[in-house]
């Protein structure tokens, strides 16, 4: 708790600092190369033959996912904390990339945290964090993916707290994290509204985004809550909706308390977290952000999701029609934006967020598909 | 009402002498061979007993405990099960027993439900590691001015506001934990612990036990210098497995350390 007490005040401090703020506004332009572009994904909107599909190309920041946005964020405030390390876990690696780039922009020592499955599906990334001089600490217990990455994670924060600071890696874990990593991830949606009115002279009717713990939708959705604007998270239908086979928390889960947060979780009638199964690492979660929840609850968000079919088959589309490779997280948001934009007139809007770039996932993808590299 | 907790430790502070405090996983691997333990444990000296209920994701615990919880779920041990457990317990012994669990196990069977049985089963207080004073209004309510002990947990880290509001919530006792970090890990006592000690008793009169780490007698008879008690649960844990004869002598060793 006073780990807890203590970043809060220092991330409130850090709102009112000038300094901090210049640093951090200067680093997302010249470091993570932002604003990412919106571009008009014309040939697939063609294909689909509905509404106008619009890609927030997160995928083409530094190190290329949405991540970094928060990582920058976070290692800027440890540093300004007197903290010597900066740890986190990782599902698909993205975030345990972005953590090991700041950690090495500021100069601080750095530990990832990563399920053994994940280190297996995501070994291109593994070796990013180990160029980037990070230590990549396999977990082989409970699920070996980001459930377990990040109990090992705060369980080394527990023991090392007054060194280290715990880069949580998306919109989960206790007060101020989901708070704080939203903040940090809201870039995305204000560049996003002003790029759309700009191109467009409106608001988008829709937004969608992949939701694994949640960051790069809430990201996405923050800078709208108040407006008329329609928006749709989705997660991650694996196999199916069964217990051990999907990570769609809102589909089939039920409301709990895990890793510090009360939010919707799978979980059993004893309390225990269900397995769970994605196609993607980074949405291959059993609980999801509290934020989300709300609005989930309140309505003012819908929550969908693609199976790992769906997914993939998104995949492999966008990558023709627009020679954009996407990340298979994004490919989840993609897959809803297929589903939904031959339902929309021709005039109106959907963006989608592009979180990450696709090139860690090409491996697997190749070995689902049983192609040989 | 007084807890049988806190009816122990007057009985033993009589006495001028430390409550020993075994920590066991229920239902590792089946509640048949925890039932002898809580015997073995009581007749080695135990004065109160901390029982474990297994949960998926043990965030405090370190690898030994991990693995007794998840050979606990793998045999089916849930919390009712350890609640029915600790009434089976009762038509035979009446050492105080006190749960520890994660509150997600709790919240699933609901706040009222689980201090309603755990009551009528003859449980005596419950410890809960991710459920801060801050977060557990609805269950202090619930066991108000009944024998039934919330016991939350200090750290070396814990500043004089925490250590106020843990002393004003915490009945029984107060869970002193000995070093940063997960259970299990090796005693390295936090120098913190000495002005801690006089600051918690500046403040409080509920005894304080002292947990996380202890492994060995010498380690039990330094940390017994600070504490009214002492918790030993990893190394326990580890020797379950080992024939009895050794888990008895070590454990009359823990308890003559302790004194």
């Amino acid at each position: 708790m006073p780990a807890l007490l203590e970043l809060e005040k220092a991330y409130a401090a850090s709102k009112k600092d000038k300094e901090f703020l210049a640093e951090l506004a200067m680093l997302q332009k010249t470091y993570i190369g932002r604003p990412t572009p919106l571009y008009f994904a014309k040939r697939l909107t063609a294909d689909l033959g509905g509404a106008k599909l619009y890609l927030k190309r997160e995928d083409l920041a530094h190190t290329g996912a949405h991540k970094i946005n928060n990582a920058i964020g976070q290692a800027l405030l440890a540093k300004k904390m007197g903290k010597k390390r900066l740890i986190a876990e990782t599902g698909a690696g993205q975030h345990g990339v972005a953590t090991a780039t700041g950690a090495a922009l500021v100069g601080l020592a750095c530990e990832i945290y990563m399920g053994t499955e994940d280190v297996a599906r995501q070994s291109l990334n593994v070796f990013r964090m180990k160029l980037l001089g990070a230590t990549v600490h396999e977990v082989t217990i409970g699920s070996k993916t980001l459930k377990d990455a990040i109990n090992e994670g705060l369980r080394d924060w527990t023991t090392n707290v007054r060194t280290t600071h715990y880069v949580m890696g998306t919109v989960f874990g206790p007060h101020p994290f989901p708070m704080m990593v939203r903040d940090f991830q809201s870039v995305i949606g204000r560049e996003a509204r002003k790029q759309i009115r700009d191109a467009e002279g409106k608001l988008p009717e829709y937004l969608i985004a992949c939701v694994g713990g949640g960051s790069n939708a809430m990201g996405l959705f923050h800078a709208f809550i108040d407006d008329e604007v329609r928006m749709v998270g989705v997660e991650a239908g694996g196999r199916g909706i069964a217990a051990g086979e999907h990570a769609a928390r809102f589909a089939g889960g039920s409301i709990g308390v895990l890793q510090g947060t009360k939010s919707y979780l799978l979980q059993d009638d004893n309390g225990n977290v269900l397995g769970t199964h994605s196609v993607s690492a980074g949405l291959d979660y059993a609980a999801v952000g509290p934020e989300h929840a709300f609005l989930r609850d309140s309505g003012r968000v819908q929550y969908a999701y693609a199976t790992d079919d769906e997914a993939l088959a998104a995949f492999e589309q966008l990558s023709r029609t627009e020679g954009i490779i996407p990340a298979l997280e994004s490919a989840h948001a993609l897959a809803e934006a297929v589903k939904l934009a031959p339902k929309l007139a021709k005039d109106e809007i959907i963006v989608v967020n592009l979180s990450g770039r696709g090139d860690k996932d090409v491996q697997h993808v190749a070995r689902i598909k049983g192609v040989e590299l | 009402m007084t807890s049988r907790i806190s009816r122990k430790f007057q009985a033993l502070r009589k006495e001028q002498k430390k409550a020993f405090i075994p920590y066991i996983m229920a239902g590792d691997p089946d509640i048949q061979k925890t039932r002898e333990l809580v015997k073995i444990l009581e007749d080695c000296g135990a004065d109160i007993i901390e029982l474990g209920v297994p949960f998926s994701d043990p965030l405090a615990d370190g690898p030994t405990i991990q693995a007794a919880a998840q050979r606990a779920l793998d045999g089916g041990t849930t919390l009712h099960t350890v609640i029915d457990f600790v009434s089976s317990l009762r038509s035979s012994t009446e050492i105080p027993i006190i749960l520890m669990t994660y509150y997600n196990p709790v919240f699933k069977y609901g706040d009222e439900r689980f201090v309603a049985d755990a009551l009528s089963a003859g449980v005596d207080g419950v410890i809960i590691p991710d459920l801060p004073p801050d977060e557990a209004e609805g269950l202090m309510r619930l066991t108000r001015k009944k024998p039934f002990d919330t016991i939350f947990l200090l750290a070396p880290t814990s500043t004089d506001e925490r250590i106020r509001k843990v002393c004003r919530a915490s009945r029984g006792f107060i869970y002193y934990v000995s070093i940063t970090g997960i259970t299990g890990t090796k005693l390295t006592l936090d120098p913190a612990i000495g002005s801690h000690m006089s600051q918690i008793r500046g403040i409080s009169d509920t005894p304080i036990a002292v947990g996380f780490g202890i492994a060995t007698p010498e380690e039990a008879s330094m940390v017994a210098r600070y504490g009214d008690g002492i918790i030993v649960g990893s190394a326990i844990v580890k020797r379950i497995h080992d024939p009895d004869a050794e888990l008895k002598q070590y454990l009359r060793s823990l308890r003559a350390g302790i004194a």
